[in-house]
């Protein structure tokens, strides 16, 4: 088909024991778009970031990627394909290293000979350093992640994804737990990585969703509620009723 | 800084102390019957050390490490008992030439799979192919299932049972409950002797070290700092692009194929092998050993492996009936108490201690673990 879309999901359908998280949903996302998935609590936000990187298995529907269908493929293989996956409590590896952390993330000796032979030169030093800096933790590099602030750790994933590099970076409410002063750093620090990437966010903060988003989906019972730019979203009795009805 | 060196010096320091004990001081002061012994002991120390990579590192337990211990030594059994069964020596046999217990059950002709193990290297590439292809194929079932934690270490303990009951219950092939007994000479060379043993204390030593500097290798490696990464946050790992069955499937099989080589060992120094070293019972005691020593340090299982079989020797000498509650007892004081074992208590209670001494006399504090300078 055409090329217009990085990502196609189609009829998207998973049933936990009869119950529908998400229910025959279809969007579309183009190349370097911020898409930000709106919702109450429990709408299937989560669970579609799920489906779309193999973490859940989907009953009906299709997503496609750059042409591969992703629903076919195992977890590492989606990530190969391109796509990252940044989880809702932040997931790092807390025995491990800052510089550790950010290492393992290192898109390079991903088999089981390839992590033995695995050397760290001065092209990976370098961009540990590099992404260490972006996100804000280059001072910090020796010190075990256990010790780091739950913000930090939001940070230290959102790296550990960057130095990935997908071409689809899947967000799932990345500044929860952070102060204001975090949230506007990151809505920075986003503005700055979608500029060479299609990224999909979860979200709450309509601020923080108003500086990043170039569409909103809104989500309400695993369907789309609404879909369209953050004013016309806004502006949509239907999303007006959800959000009052709350 | 981000040091990626083999070892630091703590850990070159380490690894000298425990070569020391194992080449001069145990030779120095034990007499040949307890460094037999100790080398007895010593064979252990393989399994624990595999042990602490899969379980201390990956998380990975298993109960069932006395089957790859068990299948190692077998198929080291299954060469000495051929050579130790010419013509000649078994010539009151109603046939002669096959081993003794295969005549008693009536076995008229040596079984097919025994015929490889006349040759020596294919003996002793079997010693740790075997265990490995059995590891390979219960970690491919169960690790690409997503089989893991109590699960697995459940499958892997019914795996021990079954085996000792298959060994058990095919005596003709297998030699049944007493074993592979009554082994004589390795290529000629007789490994009864005192000489010989104290000869294959030295091999076992020297092969142990071996171990532990692939152990090291693979705990220094990328692979090392993922397996910890496995065990904390599996799905970050998985959606960092790593396929983590692979990676679990490879580290039971490297601790397979370290419990095949100190089975082979305790054939050979002790004379012998029997089911009773493959059951529930013994894998359970290997995890002991492994837990005790501190199941995230590598050396801290070989000393494990070498006190709790010390005292397990000693008090069951003098009260054989308590020898279960002590075990069970330091079990429960090691979880409860010292979750980190012996190498626990020194990294955080000894070694502290001693650095202030020797820091009030120097000066100059070592840098602290992890840290290693260049
Ligand atoms: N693995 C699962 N099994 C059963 N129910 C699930 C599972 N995952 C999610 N759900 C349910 O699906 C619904 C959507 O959850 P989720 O996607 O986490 O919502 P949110 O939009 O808050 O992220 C919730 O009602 C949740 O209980
Ligand atoms: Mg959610």
């Amino acid at each position: 088909m055409d090329e217009r879309f990085i990502l196609k999901v189609e009829d998207l359908t998973v049933s936990f024991d009869g119950f529908k998280a998400v229910d025959h949903l279809s969007f579309y996302v183009e190349p370097n778009e911020c898409r930000v998935i709106i919702g109450p609590n429990g709408a299937g936000k989560t669970t579609v970031l799920d489906l779309i990187c193999g973490r859940t298995k989907a009953t009906e529907g299709s997503v496609v990627f750059k042409g591969k269908e992703l629903l076919a493929m195992r977890e590492d293989q989606i990530v190969h394909a391109g796509v990252g996956r940044k989880f809702q409590t932040p997931s790092v590896y807390e025995d491990l290293t800052v510089f550790e952390n950010l290492e393992l993330s290192y898109p390079k000796g991903h088999g089981v000979f390839g992590a033995l032979a695995f050397k760290r030169d001065e092209t990976v030093r370098a961009r540990i350093k590099e992404i260490a800096q972006t996100i804000f933790l280059d001072g910090q590099l020796d010190e075990k992640a256990a010790f780091l602030s739950h913000g930090q750790k939001q940070w230290l994933e959102i790296g550990m994804l960057l130095i990935q590099d997908p071409e689809l970076l899947m967000l799932d409410e990345p500044v929860a737990g952070m102060s204001v002063a975090e949230r506007k750093k990151i809505a920075e620090l986003l503005n700055r990585i979608i500029q060479d990437r299609s990224v999909i966010v979860i979200e709450h903060d309509m601020g923080f969703v108003a500086d990043i988003a170039t569409r909103v989906t809104v989500l309400h019972q695993g369907k789309t509620l609404s879909e369209g730019t953050m004013d016309r979203v806004q502006n949509d009795p239907k999303v007006v009723e959800v959000y009052l009805g709350h | 800084m981000q040091s990626s060196a083999f070892m630091s010096r703590k850990e070159i320091i380490g690894f000298v102390i425990l070569a020391a004990l194992i080449f001069v001081i145990f030779p120095a002061v034990l007499d040949n019957f307890r460094l037999n012994l100790f080398g007895k002991y010593l064979t252990y120390a393989f399994v624990a050390v595999g042990l602490a990579l899969c379980w201390g590192a990956g998380g990975i337990l298993s109960l069932g490490q006395g089957v790859f211990f068990g299948l190692g030594g077998y198929c080291m059994a299954m060469f000495l008992k051929l050579e130790a069964s010419t013509p000649e020596n078994t010539a009151i046999q109603s046939t002669p030439g096959i081993p003794d217990f295969m005549d008693w059950n009536q076995l008229t002709e040596l079984p097919w799979w025994w015929e490889p193990f006349y040759s020596l290297p294919i003996a002793l590439i079997a010693v740790v192919a075997v265990p490995v292809m059995f590891a390979f194929i219960i970690g491919v079932a169960m690790f690409t299932r997503r089989v893991g934690g109590v699960y697995f270490a459940i499958i892997t303990q019914a795996f021990a049972a079954i085996m000792t009951i298959l060994i058990i219950g095919q005596q003709g092939y297998t030699g049944g409950v007493n074993g592979i007994t009554d082994l004589r000479t390795l290529l000629g060379w007789d490994i009864r002797t005192d000489e010989a043993k104290t000869v294959l204390y030295f091999v076992n030593g020297v092969l142990l070290f071996a171990v532990l500097l692939v152990a090291q290798y693979v705990r220094k490696s990328k692979l090392g700092r993922l397996l910890i990464a496995m065990r904390d946050q599996e799905d970050r790992v998985r959606f960092s692009g790593y396929n983590v069955a692979n990676f679990k499937i490879f580290i039971f099989c490297l601790g397979a194929a370290f419990a095949g080589i100190g089975g082979a060992m305790f054939t050979l120094q002790v004379g012998f092998m029997s089911p009773t070293l493959v059951g529930i019972v013994p894998s359970i005691e290997m995890v002991i050993f492994c837990a005790v020593g501190g199941r995230l340090s590598i050396l801290g299982a070989v000393y494990g492996a070498l006190l709790v079989n010390w005292a397990k020797t000693s008090l069951s000498e003098s009260f054989p009936e308590l020898w279960l509650l002590g075990l069970g007892g330091l079990f429960i004081a090691v979880v409860m108490v010292f979750p980190n074992g012996l190498a626990g208590v020194w990294s955080e209670k000894i070694e502290p201690r001693l650095l202030e001494i020797m820091g009030k006399k120097k000066s100059v504090a070592p840098a602290p673990d992890g840290a290693p300078a260049e």
